[in-house]
């Protein structure tokens, strides 16, 4: 009952999904498609571990119904292939600690550059803040996207 | 029961659909209400329509106003260059720049109240969810709520810092209905909770927001938005401060002062603006606006602290746009 059909463009992959209206992108990407790198934490908007592009926009994928990126281009933490500029940085600049929120900041780092807002570390700290990290990691986080950004 | 998902063709059959059916709502950016509705298990519609494609989004400039489409994102609104300053200090002072390119403008009027009490299904005693039940919160522990609008029946906050700055701005809601279109400026599109806490709006059931009206401030004003919060970024106001005020020879001719982070609603703070008005741009007069801004206020242990602060706020706001040394 309820259940609708979803086409959508998942890390350049054209994916269809038959799926309750109510099925969250998060659950889709993690439960139908096994694409586990975007993270579940807070599930409620808070914490940015499930940060994803949606035609280039960073938003949260807890938030979003999966109904909502119908003929959309996703893009996750899986489609930047590992070798991203932004993950050499996190890795190079030990941008973690656990690792679990690394997947939303990288995401969320890539637009932010994207956005034009990596010119002061003041604003790289004002425009990440909707990407938590528990471990604090933040000074390393701030110095990966600084040198990214070409700073 | 699970939800059911229409993606709607026209703003004409989105109003239509969630019409016949009561247990319908509208779906935009989804960040209040799949949170409410999927995480916190509060609100349980029928089905949801999305509007999200409807031809309802961008800002265009016409003559003195901007007219903002419901379903313009606020990071969309915020990066559009007539947009008058406190309305973007407003919206990038809010949530987080995921959630600010998912939340759209008619959304962020429309927003639930954060109160934690109204958030948690376990909790009997909540007036807007459960009418006639009473009110956890003046009873329990209280800190993110309103001292200004707020009565016994209820204390929960209006937590959105953009309807502060557009009730400041003077903003008219444009909405449609089977009946057709309405205007209401959002100094009167939301209602104080009395004994009604359950009604926040007036907005019928199937009326929709379509545009929304900013009129551009009047020339030679500055205007700013302070916002007071626990911690630097991406959290709500314990107190806020939209202004806008126009000086010439040191004596406020304009004033236009709402707070946020106090009210039930985005409080206009009008006796300020009266007693501002011919004042001179200076301490006394700020203070004296201060304290007319914040009356009759309704606290409980955990939010005394707002009535001054809020006072602070609105006279640092002060300062900043019409001059005068602190």
């Amino acid at each position: 009952m309820n259940e609708i059909t979803v086409t959508t463009s998942i890390n350049g992959r054209t994916e269809q999904l038959r799926l309750a209206a109510g099925v969250t992108l998060l659950d889709a990407l993690r439960d139908r498609l096994g694409l586990t790198g975007t993270k579940k934490g807070c599930d409620q908007g808070a914490c940015g571990a499930c940060t994803v592009h949606v035609d280039g926009r960073r938003v949260l994928a807890c938030l979003t119904l999966a109904a909502q990126v119908d003929g959309r281009e996703v893009l996750t933490v899986e489609g930047l292939g590992g070798g991203h500029p932004m993950q050499e940085a996190f890795q190079h600049h030990d941008a973690f600690q656990c690792g679990y929120c690394t997947p939303g900041q990288v995401m969320s780092a890539i637009a932010l550059i994207d956005e034009g807002r990596a010119g002061t570390d003041e604003d790289i700290r004002e425009f990440m803040s909707g990407n938590l990290c528990r471990c604090g990691a933040y000074p390393n986080i701030v110095a990966a996207i600084r040198e990214v950004a070409g700073r | 029961m699970s939800v059911g998902y229409t993606l709607a063709a026209d703003p004409a059959s989105a109003i239509a659909t969630v019409t016949a059916d009561p247990e319908a709502e509208f779906l935009a950016g989804g960040t209040t209400q799949v949170d409410l509705m999927l995480k916190d298990g509060v609100v349980a519609p029928r089905r949801l329509v999305d509007i999200s494609r409807l031809p309802l989004r961008g800002v265009t400039v016409d003559g003195t106003t901007l007219r903002v489409g419901a379903t313009t994102t606020m990071e969309e609104l915020a990066a559009h260059p007539a947009v008058p300053p406190f309305v973007r200090e407003a919206l990038l002072l809010g949530a987080s720049p995921q959630l600010r390119n998912m939340a759209t403008i008619g959304g962020n009027l429309l927003q639930r109240t954060r109160c934690r009490y109204f958030r948690d299904p376990g909790v009997d005693d909540c007036n807007k969810r459960r009418p006639g039940s009473g009110c956890a919160a003046v009873e329990g522990v209280a800190r993110m709520h309103a001292i200004l609008g707020a009565s016994p029946s209820c204390i929960a906050l209006h937590a959105s810092d953009l309807a502060v700055a557009l009730s400041a701005a003077s903003a008219i809601v444009h909405v449609r209905s089977e009946r057709g279109p309405r205007s209401v400026p959002l100094t009167e599109f939301y209602r104080l909770p009395g004994t009604t806490p359950d009604r926040e709006h007036v907005l019928r059931h199937g009326e929709l927001i379509t545009e929304v009206e900013i009129p551009m401030l009047p020339g030679g004003a500055r205007s700013t938005y302070l916002k007071v919060r626990d911690r630097a970024s991406y959290e709500f106001a314990l107190t806020s401060a939209a202004v806008a005020t126009v000086v010439e020879g040191g004596v406020v001719t304009s004033a236009r002062i709402a707070l946020g982070g106090v009210g039930t609603v985005p409080w206009r703070a009008w006796e300020a603006e009266e007693v501002l008005r011919d004042a001179p741009a200076g301490e006394a007069s700020y203070r004296a606006a201060a304290e007319a801004a914040v009356q009759q206020p309704f606290t409980v242990p955990g939010t005394e602290f707002k009535v001054e602060l809020a006072k602070r706020t609105l006279v640092r706001a002060l300062r900043t746009t019409a001059g005068g040394a602190g």
